[in-house]
């Protein structure tokens, strides 16, 4: 398979590339391994998109954005990345199933949620171990939850549990939580959720189910036991870019290094969205890169026909 | 007629769970999901494609666990999409949360082989 620019993943900034390099004319293809709507599709609800005047789900959103990317003649193809090559002129993009080629590659192929690393936690995986509260949230209807992190999508997260569940532990290692003041207010005011800060996860206990987390409070070094049926972990993200290796610098936590016109080290590579280095990672920046990246795309077409002319 | 039927995904309850499942000649592959959850939604397109592509080989189910909530109970379901592959009764094979589709093939491939 051949394109003129070929997206890898189409969350919204995969999504945002492919609509643009479409709309200017290209052949545009977005390489995904799931579903369109990457981790964006996995938000409960989504209050701060731009045009949105009511509140809207991440998959809803997700949704309008690939029709719209379709309606522009956007092709999605099935697949996970595993490795990139620039050869003269064109970059090759190998996937279980296809070997892909194209002039130009945007890199968009997100970041997925970091894990803990505390015992307990590989083991009970889907046995209440969680990432994702909207997906596994109903099955802890009534019973006591952790959730661990302190940024925006733990806030939001504990906030949608609280709804559901008996009890929300919120679990956090600083004092003060990171997400935005008015939903730190607004969770804080919640009679479930139950704030446990400087306090960090040693070990999530349970045989057949999680049955308690174990903490331990960073100031003090008391450690207790909070009896709860489900933990749900947000504590951060890993890029998506261990299929880049070797080809396109990166940082040392893994996220591709660009500039302001999303070009990487690579030539006829460009990156966009939560796996590139920046400080803001949302849907409305995502959105932003993935235009920004098809404009350098397209201009590094338009070179290289110029070249061959 | 019937033979485009069972390309696709058989929705099962706990009324045909028995017969359609555990007592099946074939291998089956069970996606527990909810119309609530995302991933589910996400993951439903490369199950159907496994349908199509396994035709004859492994029967792919769909169980709702909002409907059948004591066979996701009785399984230990607490994170969707989990999709069990069961043979001769038993759950011989398990993947949590959304996976690509080669993940699902290596793992069918897996259980075809034995």
């Amino acid at each position: 398979m051949r394109f003129d620019v070929l997206v890898i993943g189409a969350g919204p900034a995969g999504l945002t590339a492919g609509l643009y390099v479409s709309r200017a004319g290209w052949r545009a293809a977005c390489l995904e391994r799931l579903a369109p709507g990457g981790q964006a599709a996995l938000t409960s609800r989504v209050d701060n998109y731009p045009g949105f005047d009511e509140p809207v789900s991440g998959f809803e959103l997700c949704r309008r954005m690939e029709a719209q990317a379709k309606r522009f003649g956007v092709e999605v193809v099935q697949g996970e990345a595993q490795g990139l090559a620039v050869a003269a002129g064109s970059v090759v993009v190998r996937s279980a199933e296809a070997t892909l080629r194209a002039d130009a590659v945007v890199v968009a192929s997100g970041a997925r949620p970091r894990e803990l690393g505390v015992p307990g936690e590989t083991e009970l995986r889907g046995k209440g171990v969680s990432y994702c509260a909207t997906c596994d949230g109903p099955f802890f209807r009534n019973q006591a939850v952790a959730v661990v992190g302190g940024g925006d999508s733990a806030v939001e997260e504990a906030m949608f549990l609280a709804r559901l569940c008996s009890r929300v532990y919120l679990v956090h290692r600083r004092d003060e939580f990171r997400a935005v003041k008015t939903v730190v207010e607004r969770a804080l005011n919640d009679t479930k959720i139950v704030p446990v800060q400087s306090a960090v996860v040693t070990r999530i206990a349970g045989t057949d189910g999680v049955e308690a987390v174990e903490v331990r409070n960073v100031s003090t070094g008391a450690t207790d036991r909070l009896e709860v049926a489900g933990v749900f972990v947000y504590v951060g993200l890993l890029p998506n870019s261990e299929f880049l290796a070797g080809q396109v610098a990166r940082d040392g936590a893994g996220y591709v290094i660009t500039d302001e016109d999303m070009l990487t080290s690579a030539p006829g590579v460009f990156a966009a969205g939560d796996v590139r280095k920046k400080s803001l990672r949302q849907i409305s920046t995502a959105v932003g890169d993935g235009a920004i990246a098809a404009m350098s795309a397209v201009r590094h077409l338009q070179g290289l026909r110029a070249q061959s002319r | 007629m019937e033979e485009i039927q069972a390309t696709k995904p058989l929705h099962v309850t706990s009324a045909t769970f028995d017969s359609e499942v555990l007592k099946s000649t074939i291998p089956v592959l069970v996606d527990f999901w909810a119309e609530w959850c995302m991933p589910c939604l996400m993951v439903a397109p490369i199950v159907e494609d496994i349908a199509q592509d396994y035709a004859g080989r492994v029967k792919v189910c769909k169980l709702n666990v909002d409907d059948s909530q004591s066979l996701a109970s009785r399984y230990g379901i607490r994170s969707i999409p989990s999709l069990l592959i069961f043979k001769g009764g038993s759950v011989v094979n398990q993947v949590i949360g959304a996976v690509p589709k080669s993940e699902l093939v290596k793992r069918l491939e897996q259980v075809l082989r034995t």
